[in-house]
């Protein structure tokens, strides 16, 4: 089959690479009829992310219908089913799993040992991501192996096109966990760091929500024009002093929370100097990540505020304020999505009409095109939001 | 050939590259992992090799210079390396011009080893005339073009409009884990015994 394939630094082709076989009873193998690629697919592009290897197939957002299944996922799934795969593979067995909090489950990563080496503990294992994670082969491909299938899946119906179900396996839900994460009340504010995709159902997620006023920040005019009619208000931040704007907007006071859908690549300009020394310490190898909008946040929400960060953060941060954090009392929640804890429910509100995630996409195109979307959507070229892949 | 020596990370189900097909790499690129990776190695040649590079030009003394620009071509090297490849290709270019205006000084009549800094100096402006091209290319490649961007204005992604999407979804109930503080509104006017409670 032909499958988006890592094979090193800004290097992705469109290789020809074997099939995926069952190998465990809970497998299944989805014949993938839509996948995208994620502003997480940028961190790895960049080999921001440690523990990728040349030949990992790339994509964890991706749907299908389901050609082979594993005799212990037989009662749950059969062939011919339509899903969309989540990118959290979950056994929906373990503690985590039976709390909700699928990302960390215990038993999906099948290279715990290292994870729990570095991390501390094991978290889920994840699709086209990193060997801590598991190093599970993507589906930026033709064909996908699901471990755990009989629960690692979403069940979507037939009738509705892939383009307005796909995104329920990463973006979406992680947009939406962002801002429940807030805990949004009708009073607050709540302002988005970042305009791709993530922070525009971010801020749909907001606005459905309920809060009060929601505010966007970015600097490419074609995602704060979809920002803005997603019903945000916008800061460019080319044009405007982020925080003096966040404070106009709330009467000096701050937003009650804020939301990081930028992560460890924030934008690097000599008019934001801590930028230029992250992207130099990161060049020499002694900080993997940017925090710049970490600081940002901290410094601007409102005490007693709600700190959220879907945004993927890779490994070593410098200088985080962590003195104001802790006096202003500011709560930070963070994490991968559990994507499944929310699916249900987003799907009814697809189902309804309430939303139609769809509105993100800007560019399809055939697998064969992938590598080079790759670097549109990296460079924002061409208006470039969300691409969508076809294999 | 390094994905195949990765296979042994994979387990028999796994998909493995039979064929690679087009890279996102394009060949500017390609030139300017090149330049990078010429840049290290020249960097540190001239940070190890001081004292013989100084002799074969004829400038005993400047070793400490040689090595400041052994580190420098080190800079140019990681940048390049980096995915703001066009800066350093373009840090490159300025550096060709220095080392240029370096090796003049010893271009003249009276140095024996005059032959040497010609050939030296001939070798940088060839790499210039590629730091040049791959800094274009590189640049041209990457670049958003400025001013012109498709209008989003209609994406509002609310089938039934924004103004009834706004609280559409105030059914939800946040989840007990992820709760905040509620405004002081609210907690004042709940019960003594429910205000004591963690919202
Ligand atoms: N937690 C999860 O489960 C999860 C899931 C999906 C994606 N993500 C992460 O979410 C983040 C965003 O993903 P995306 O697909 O939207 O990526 P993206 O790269 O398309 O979007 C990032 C946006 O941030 C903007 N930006 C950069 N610097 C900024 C700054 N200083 N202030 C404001 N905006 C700035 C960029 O212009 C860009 O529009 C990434 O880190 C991605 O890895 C996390
Ligand atoms: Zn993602
Ligand atoms: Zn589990």
């Amino acid at each position: 089959m032909r499958a988006l394939v890592w094979h090193g630094k800004e290097d992705i082709r469109c290789d020809t690479v074997t099939d995926p076989e069952i190998e465990h009873p809970r497998d299944a193998i989805v014949k993938v009829t839509s996948c995208a690629i994620c502003g997480s697919d940028l961190h790895l592009f960049h080999n921001f992310i440690p523990a990728m290897l040349p030949g990992d197939v790339m994509g964890h957002e991706m749907m299908g219908e389901v050609v082979e299944v594993g005799p212990d996922a037989k009662g749950k799934l059969k062939k011919g089913d339509r899903v969309v795969v989540p990118f959290t593979i979950i056994c929906g067995e373990c503690d985590q799993c039976k709390r909700g909090n699928f990302s960390v489950c215990q038993r999906s990563n099948r290279k715990k040992d290292i994870a729990d080496k570095v991390f501390g503990h094991t978290t889920a294992g994840l699709f086209g991501y990193t060997h801590l994670t598991g190093g599970y082969p993507g589906g930026q491909a033709e064909y996908l192996r699901v471990p755990f299938a009989d629960t690692t899946h979403i069940k979507v119906p037939d009738g509705i096109p892939d383009e307005k179900l796909l995104f329920l396996g990463d973006i979406f839900p992680t947009g939406w966990q962002a801002a429940v994460q807030c805990d949004i009340q009708p009073t607050d504010t709540v302002a988005i760091w970042g305009c791709g995709p993530v922070g525009q159902m971010a801020i749909r997620s907001a606005v459905l929500l309920g809060a009060q006023q929601v505010i966007a920040i970015d600097h490419l005019p074609e995602r704060l024009e979809m920002a803005e009619a997603g019903g945000a208000i916008t800061i460019n931040f080319d044009e405007e002093n982020v925080v003096e704007r966040l404070n106009d907007l709330t009467d000096e006071e701050g937003p009650h929370k804020c939301i990081d859908a930028v992560g460890l690549e924030s934008h690097v300009s000599p008019s934001m100097p801590d930028t230029v020394y992250d992207r130099a310490k990161q060049m020499l190898g002694v900080e993997s990540d940017r925090p710049h909008i970490l600081r940002e946040m901290i410094y601007v929400c409102r005490p007693g505020g709600v700190i959220s960060v879907p945004g993927v953060y890779g490994g070593l941060v410098d200088k985080i304020p962590m003195g104001v954090l802790m006096n202003k009392g500011l709560t930070i929640r963070t994490g991968q999505t559990h994507v499944n804890r929310w699916t249900d429910d987003l799907l009814r509100r697809i189902e309804e009409g309430q939303i139609d995630p769809s509105f993100v996409i800007t560019h399809t195109v055939g697998l064969e095109e992938g590598p080079e979307m790759y670097k549109v959507f990296r460079d924002k070229q061409d208006s470039c939001v969300k691409v969508v892949l076809k294999p | 050939m390094t994905a195949h020596i990765s296979n042994i990370a994979r387990s028999k189900g796994d998909p493995k590259v039979i064929r690679s097909g087009p890279s996102s790499m394009g060949a500017a690129d390609r030139l300017a992992k090149a330049l990078g990776w010429f840049s290290i190695g020249l960097g540190l040649t001239e940070l190890l090799a001081a004292g013989r590079i100084a002799n074969a030009l004829n400038m005993q003394g400047k070793e400490s210079l040689v090595r400041a620009y052994g580190v420098r071509e080190l800079g140019h090297g990681i940048v390049s390396l980096s995915p703001d490849k066009h800066l350093g290709l373009w840090s490159r270019v300025a550096g060709d011009g220095l080392d240029i205006a370096t090796l003049m000084t010893a271009f003249r009549h009276d140095n024996p080893k005059r032959d040497n800094v010609g050939i030296a100096l001939a070798a940088v402006l060839g790499v210039t005339v590629l730091d040049v091209i791959g800094a274009q290319a590189v640049s041209a490649r990457h670049s958003r073009p400025q001013g012109r961007h498709r209008s989003y204005r209609d994406r509002s992604g609310f089938p039934q409009g924004l103004q009834s999407a706004r609280g559409g979804a105030r059914d939800f109930q946040t989840p007990a884990d992820m709760r905040a503080a509620a405004p002081l509104a609210a907690v004042s006017d709940r019960a003594p015994q429910e205000r004591a409670r963690a919202h």
